[in-house]
Order: structure tokens, then sequence, then C-alpha cells
């Protein structure tokens, strides 16, 4: 019998090794696969590269394993965030390398690396400070820069339910980078809220089909659910999640 | 003669105007996220947020908030009934794939030739950070952009050349300051709807690269 289920998010991290690259899901707060990252500081692997949207914020998340310093690089398309400062700091000091990537880059790069493409030719960035030293082709008069896939050796994903077979269904917007992210890594790990039986998910309407995911992992829900605190509106985004 | 400029919701008001029914837009963070307030209600426009939201609705009533719906700004947005979620890549297809029809964006400057720079002032010792500008910037069938006419130090944002970093070249058609549109043509930049009170000549000296009237452009 298949089952991707494991038991706690320290199981589902534990062959993590030092130098991975870890695709991390998650647009500000929404898709923030929080107990994942947490789980991966405690784990210990160190000299990470982190492909994520963002670069951090507060302390928490990709934020709170920059400060572990277990972060070689980032690759991302926006680090400057109202809360951004420990990622600020350590670039500043040299002591993480950063590659800027347009956001639609990012996840193409991804996209072509779960898809088996070579490389590809995309409009975005050309003759800009981005696709400095970079191949670039016209193609029917149109200016293109040449990308490559944007592997991951592990990804961090989060859903909100899912099944033994690795299928998943996400909520609202914080599907994003999850179901690329999913199919471009090695080994892809997914919390979910809830899992159900096989055959609870409608087949029509799964998002990520199980072939694109190694373990699942179940994460009891936050109090308050997905409600963002009163008074709370900036801070719960910047704070807790806002990787 | 004395004139007033537009204020920002008056610019948004403006261009919203612009927008026709059942236009798939994107509505840049900043400034043009104020156009999302003055949409006609008679008419039915699709907002798309890069972070995988079509037909995105006004910001939620207080304590309605959900965390799993934010826009590109990471404000509470709701969802439009008939309204879709899809995942990054799909959303940013529809950007780069030319499906949208308007990108409203801010911008530090435009060039005369449409060139746009939006992302970074080059200042060194800055932070880079792009997110989805580029992509936006290729991609929309239109880009519209929306700023100030001038600098805070009175220095035209219309310019011959860019100084700042560019986000795209020759992508921008027109362009709505607080003082005038501007569509970018083959034949050169034609101002159109100034405000009341400016004349031509006037916006002609503050903008400093050479403008067409509204009018000229057929004559031509």
């Amino acid at each position: 019998m298949i089952d991707k289920i494991v038991p706690s998010v320290d199981a589902a991290l534990a062959d993590v090794r030092d130098g991975s690259t870890v695709l991390v899901g998650g647009f500000g707060g929404a898709g923030v696969p929080a107990e994942l990252i947490d789980a991966l500081i405690a784990q210990g692997a160190k000299d990470l590269t982190i492909v994520n949207n963002n670069a951090g914020n507060g302390e928490v998340g990709v934020a709170a394993l920059l400060k572990a310093g277990r972060v070689r690089k980032i690759v991302c398309s926006y680090p400057r965030l109202a809360d951004g400062y420990v990622f600020e700091a350590l670039y500043r000091a040299g002591k993480v390398e950063l590659e800027l990537v347009p956001q639609g880059t990012l996840s193409e790069r991804m996209r072509a690396a779960g898809a088996g493409i070579g490389a590809f030719y995309t409009p975005t960035g050309y003759g800009t400070y981005l696709a400095k030293g970079k191949e670039t082709r016209k193609i029917d008069g149109k200016g293109y820069v040449l990308e490559h896939p944007l592997r991951g050796d592990v990804a961090l994903v989060k859903a909100e339910r899912g099944d033994r077979w690795g299928n998943l269904v996400y909520r609202k917007s914080a599907r994003n980078f999850g179901p690329t992210m999913a199919s471009a890594a090695k080994c892809t790990i997914a919390q979910v809220y809830e899992i159900v039986e096989l055959g609870a998910l409608d087949p029509e309407c799964i998002v990520t089909p199980g072939i694109f995911v190694t373990r699942v992992v179940k994460v009891p829900r936050k109090e308050g659910g997905n409600r963002i605190p009163a008074g709370g509106v900036t801070r719960g985004i910047s704070g807790r999640a806002a990787v | 003669m004395s004139y007033t400029k537009l204020t920002r919701d008056e610019l948004a008001r403006r261009i919203a105007q612009d927008i026709p029914e059942g236009a798939y837009v994107n509505l840049g963070i900043g400034m043009p996220t104020l156009v999302g307030n003055h949409l006609p209600k008679d008419r039915e426009i699709f907002l798309h947020s890069e972070n995988g939201i079509l037909g995105m609705g006004p910001a939620p009533a207080p304590g309605e908030e959900d965390a799993d719906l934010i826009n590109a700004g990471k404000e509470p947005v709701t969802l439009l009934t008939g309204g879709a979620y899809f995942h990054h890549t799909d959303s940013f297809a529809m950007m780069r794939g030319g499906h949208l029809d308007i990108a409203v964006l801010g911008a530090f400057q435009v060039s005369v030739t449409g060139d746009l720079a939006n992302w970074s002032t080059g200042e060194p010792g800055a932070i880079p950070a792009v997110g989805g500008a580029m992509d936006l910037a290729v991609g929309a069938k239109s880009v519209w952009v929306m700023m100030e006419h001038l600098t805070k130090r009175g220095e035209s944002k219309i310019v011959a050349r860019c100084t700042y970093p560019l986000t795209g070249i020759g992508v921008v058609k027109r362009v709505y300051t607080d003082l005038a549109v501007i569509d970018i043509t083959s034949h050169g930049l034609v101002a159109s709807r100034l405000v009341a009170g400016l004349s031509f000549d006037e916006l002609q000296r503050l903008t400093g690269v050479p403008l067409l009237p509204s009018g000229a452009r057929a004559a031509a």
C-alpha cells in the first residue's frame, strides 16, 4: 500500500542535507509552509540555497532560517519588505548571496525544471540590468533572454488538503508557487491541514497530482483559522508569515 | 493662467473611466491600486492579481479578512462571484503571454519611446527588488503609466532617455499624469486632456521633451 503520509514535520525533513537547494512556497503571508520551515531550522541543515518569492520578514519563516545562519544564497524576486531587516543585515555584511529574478521568470524557471525543458527564451527583462551577461536573441523582431531551469533538491509546500497518494488541493491565493515548486524538486514535502481518504478529493479538481509529491504531513490549524487577527491586518501579514 | 493638478483620486477616476467593459486589467502596486476604487459600477471589468486571482474584488469588511486571500501588495481582498484562483506560473503566462488588456503601472520615468523605469532608483547600496514589474511591462497589450508629471524637484518624469534602471524597452503606450494624458505614438508624444487652466505651451515648458497637441496627429 502506498502511503506518503509521514507522522511529523521532523520525520518529513529528516534527510535534508547540507548544501541543498530548497524551494519554499508562499507569497506574502499566503501559502507559507511555516511549520516545515520551523522544522528545517530544528533539523539543522546548513549552507542552503533558498528559493522563495521574498527573503523573509520579521524573525519567522525564511527570516528565522537566515538568522540561524543556515542560508548561503537566496533566489527571489522581491527581498525588500517592510520588516526584512534580517536579510538586509546579512546581505550588507556579505554573508548571504542574492540572485534577483523577475517573478514570472522565477516561476517559469521552476516550471521548466519540472517539465524537462532545457532552457527557454523570455521577453521579460530584455535590455535591463537583470539580463546582463545573459544570452539574448531576437525572435520575429522581439528581444528575448535565455533562462535556465531552477531545480530544487527539496520543495516545501503548503496545501489545504491531501490524501495518501499525495494528491493536493489548495486554498484561495495560498496556492501561488505551490504546484510549480512541487513539480520542480527531487523531494516534495507538502504540509496540509487535512488528510482525506483516497477518492475524497474530486479527481476533476485535484490541483497537484500525487506524482509530484513525495511526502504529506498534517499540521494543526492555527488558532482563529485563516482570520487575520483584529487590528493585525498589516502585522498579521508582515509578521508571522510574510516570507 | 493658473491651474490645479489632479489629485491622486481624480487621476485614478480618469483612468478607471477609460477602462472598457470586459477588459482584463492588472493594477500595479502603489498608486495604480486606487484605480480599483473608481471602476464604473455598470461595467464588468476583470481585475487580475499576479498571485493567482482573476475577478479580484474590493477590500473585505473589517473582520472578514482572510489570510489566504491577498493581492500583490499583500493586502486582504475579496473574490467576485465568477472569479478564479490559479497558480503563479499560469498567472504569469496570463501576463507575459499577452492575455491582459491593460496594465496600469507606476513609474519613476518614461522615455519618449516608451521605455519604462519603475523598479529601481539605482541608488548605490539599495537592496534590489523587482517582483512582477518586468513581466507586466512586457506582457500586457497596453501598458498605461500613472504618475505625477514632475518629480518633487520639478523635473519632468517624461524624459528623452531614462536615467534610472529600465524595467522594459518601448513598452508604454500611454501616460496619465496629474497634468495631462500623453500618448506615445510613432509620430511622437501626443498630449491631451490638459488640466483646466494649463496651456499647451506651459505643459511643453514643464515637460522638456517635444510634445504634440492632440489633433496635430491627424494633421501630421
